[in-house]
């Protein structure tokens, strides 16, 4: 197990190995994501309350998770590149950053889209949304950070402490907003709570959100081989690489 | 006379120096820090006194913004004392180890064989010391000029209080994250002040709640928990991004 | 107890290039070492890696036969360290600068004994005066002033002649020699040849090959 994750550590297996990965990643995405939107934006019965507006959440559920989601992804990427110093993570880490800060800036795009219909207003200072609003800034902090240190290494291990500070206060900024929402204004009913969704409405979303997740996989394998490559290009193991496919 | 000096110099015993061993002194090296940085205010007042300064400037803005009626100022006034209050805090955070990094003192303050996160809760507690303590006193005076409701002034100097020593605390992280960097206190704002948000919503709520007649000691019981949790784990991440910052 | 500094096979990479590869030093009781090299040629990090305050480096430091990783502390503990910066706040006295780092790094607290350490390097008379009133080279020798003050086995001094008259040069060079004498170390870089010393011994750093 131990020999696995240290060789899983080494770039150069990690190269190899998410090249065999990748291309399934690809095709999972691909055929999630277009079986879930046709079957949602079209097949799925409408709501009975909000008509069509409803299908956005095909687009801001699965959003929204990988948001939050990709930000712990960063934070245990951080603390195994701190404490076992495996590169492999940090770049993760570092080429994952921009796809959770486009996604929880989806989840807020489609929540304010869905929000003109319903709540009559573009933005509403809903308990989620400002979460989401928050955890952007904090996306946006992490990129800063890292932007700014000129050396690799420094700006790795920044970057990681920054996220694993803000991974920490993910929890207790999201329960202090929830609460700061109930007390300012009684909840009005929100995106994604609704009583029980018939099996028509909840599967496709379920196939989205998996699909979403396998592109996040591609995504991440892909950006993280060619960051390898960058990382790397003084070493033998690319040069000879290069060599054989010139 | 120069004969006496001499025999008086340790140096000049004649014996062969010695290997020491670690770990004495840690509380002759915290409490040294914290007078010296102390000092250290005593001879520049006016570092301490900008972001007091700042504080009332803010909130001489906002009647001018938006209006002078006393009961719309009322109704805003926990929430803007806060935020001017933290934004005062946030300013000062800046130079929290800026100076001695610029000469050399931070460096020397790691080469020591105490524990590095310790050592930064002292610099920290001299922050909020000369920050947060002079901020809770004068919010009352500045909540008065927007006529806060009377019965909220202890509660609103006790909210200040203990939330900017979370703020201190976790800015602190920030502050050291940037302190290497020549433009780092845009940044150090950028990524400290989502992690404040919560601070600002119970400091503010502790103020609202005590004049709604709700519970606003409930509110200032989860700000103690914060700073628990900011005591507990701010330091290490202080000292972890100290080390980064000093071999960029 | 005497001393011994070991480094093997170090190698420090920095923004794609090797500062030094398989460097082997040892450092004994009694020795002076120079390390050598032009601007940028990484001498001030290989202090660094030496006393323990950058930990990014291949190859393994040992102080007192012990990996540094384990005995960090302990190296600290006998360590004294002059960097770039002089360490001296501006807007405290000599005095108080050097009280304080009696007080951190766990020394007896004597104003006494901090006045007999200023007298050494000259300052008499510029005790209580706040340094930033005092010129470069005079801050300077308020660090310089630790070599007296704290006893501790082994000295780092990066480029410690910066801002030193000569007559100051002499004196240090002086200190350094009787400080290898009682059986301390010394690490130093400077552009200076040292010639008041014996024995001085060298390490160059000059890209990727490096002879202790």
């Amino acid at each position: 197990m131990w020999a696995f994750f240290h060789k899983l550590g080494s770039p150069r297996w990690f190269y190899a190995i998410a090249s065999r990965f990748e291309p399934w990643c690809w095709a999972l995405a691909l055929i999630l994501i277009v079986v879930g939107s046709v079957w949602g934006l079209v097949f799925a019965p409408a709501d009975y309350q909000q008509g069509n507006s409803f299908r956005i959440i095909y687009v801001h559920v699965p959003a929204a998770f990988l948001g939050q989601s990709i930000y712990i992804a960063m934070a245990v990427c951080g603390f195994v590149y701190m404490v076992w110093k495996i590169r492999v993570a940090d770049m993760a880490a570092a080429m994952m950053a921009p796809l959770g800060a486009v996604m929880t800036f989806m989840a807020l795009l489609s929540g304010s889209v869905w929000g003109k219909p319903t709540w009559g207003t573009w933005w509403q200072w809903d308990a989620r949304l400002t979460s989401m609003l928050i955890l952007l800034f904090l996306y946006i902090g992490v990129m800063v950070l890292r932007a700014t240190f000129y050396r690799l290494e420094s700006a790795a291990r920044a970057a990681a402490i920054l996220t694993m500070v803000g991974v920490v206060n993910i929890p207790i900024i999201k329960y202090s907003v929830e609460w700061w929402n109930t007390l300012h204004q009684p909840a009005s009913f929100t995106i994604t709570e609704r009583p029980a969704m018939p099996v028509e409405m909840w599967l496709p979303l379920l196939i989205m959100v998996v699909g979403f997740y396998a592109f996040f996989a591609a995504f991440t394998l892909t950006r993280v081989r060619s960051e390898i490559l960058r990382r790397e290009q003084s070493k033998r193991w690319v040069q000879d690489m290069f060599r054989e496919k010139c | 006379m120069r004969q006496e000096v001499r025999s008086l110099d340790p140096l000049d015993s004649p014996g062969l120096l010695r290997a020491r061993s670690s770990g004495a002194g840690l509380g002759t090296a915290l409490s040294a820090t914290l007078k010296r940085d102390l000092l250290m205010v005593t001879r520049r007042p006016g570092d301490a006194l900008t972001p007091l300064m700042f504080f009332a400037m803010v909130i001489t803005l906002f009647p001018l913004g938006i209006s002078p009626d006393a009961d719309q100022l009322a109704l805003i006034a926990p929430g803007i004392l806060w935020v001017a209050a933290l934004l005062a805090a946030l300013l000062s955070l800046d130079g929290l180890f800026r100076t001695d990094h610029d000469d050399g003192t931070l460096e020397q303050l790691m080469l020591t064989p105490h524990p590095l996160p310790l050592l930064v809760i002292a610099k920290v507690a001299v922050h909020w010391l000369v920050t947060g303590v002079p901020l809770a006193l004068l919010a009352p005076l500045l909540g008065l000029m927007l006529s806060l409701p009377e019965g909220s002034y202890l509660v609103l100097s006790a909210s200040v209080a203990l939330g900017s020593a979370c703020i201190s605390l976790i800015g602190a992280i920030g502050a050291a994250l940037t302190v290497g960097l020549a433009r780092g206190g845009m940044l150090l704002a950028l990524i400290v002040l989502p992690l404040f948000m919560p601070v600002l919503i119970f400091g503010s709520g502790a103020i609202v709640a005590v004049i709604e007649g709700g519970a606003w000691l409930a509110h200032l019981a989860i700000l103690g928990a914060f700073l628990c949790v900011a005591l507990m784990l701010a330091p290490w991440a202080i000292a972890a991004s100290l080390r980064v910052s000093l071999h960029d | 107890m005497s001393l011994s500094l070991e480094a093997r096979q170090l190698a420090c990479e920095r923004d794609g290039r090797w500062l030094f590869r398989g460097l082997d030093l040892t450092l004994n009781a009694g020795d002076v070492m120079r390390i050598e090299g032009p601007n940028g040629s990484g001498k001030t990090t290989l202090l660094k890696v030496l006393c323990g305050q950058i930990v990014d480096v291949e190859g393994e430091v040992l102080w007192q036969g012990e990996p540094l990783r384990r005995v960090r502390s302990e190296l600290l503990a006998n360590l004294l360290y002059l960097g770039h910066g002089a360490g001296v706040k501006a807007h405290l006295s000599a005095l108080e600068n050097l009280r304080w780092y009696q007080a951190i790094s766990g020394d007896q607290v004597s104003s006494r004994d901090c006045e007999l350490a200023l007298a050494r390097v000259g300052l008499v008379g510029f005790e209580e005066v706040p340094a930033i009133q005092l010129s470069a080279g005079q801050q300077r020798r308020i660090a310089l002033a630790r070599l007296h003050l704290t006893p501790r086995l082994l000295w780092v001094l990066d480029e410690p002649f910066i801002a030193i008259d000569a007559e100051g040069v002499a004196a240090l060079e002086q200190l350094l020699a009787e400080h290898a004498r009682r059986g301390g170390a010394v690490l130093v870089t400077t552009h200076h040849a040292l010639e008041r010393i014996e024995g001085l011994r060298s390490l160059r750093l000059a890209g990727e090959v490096a002879a202790a």
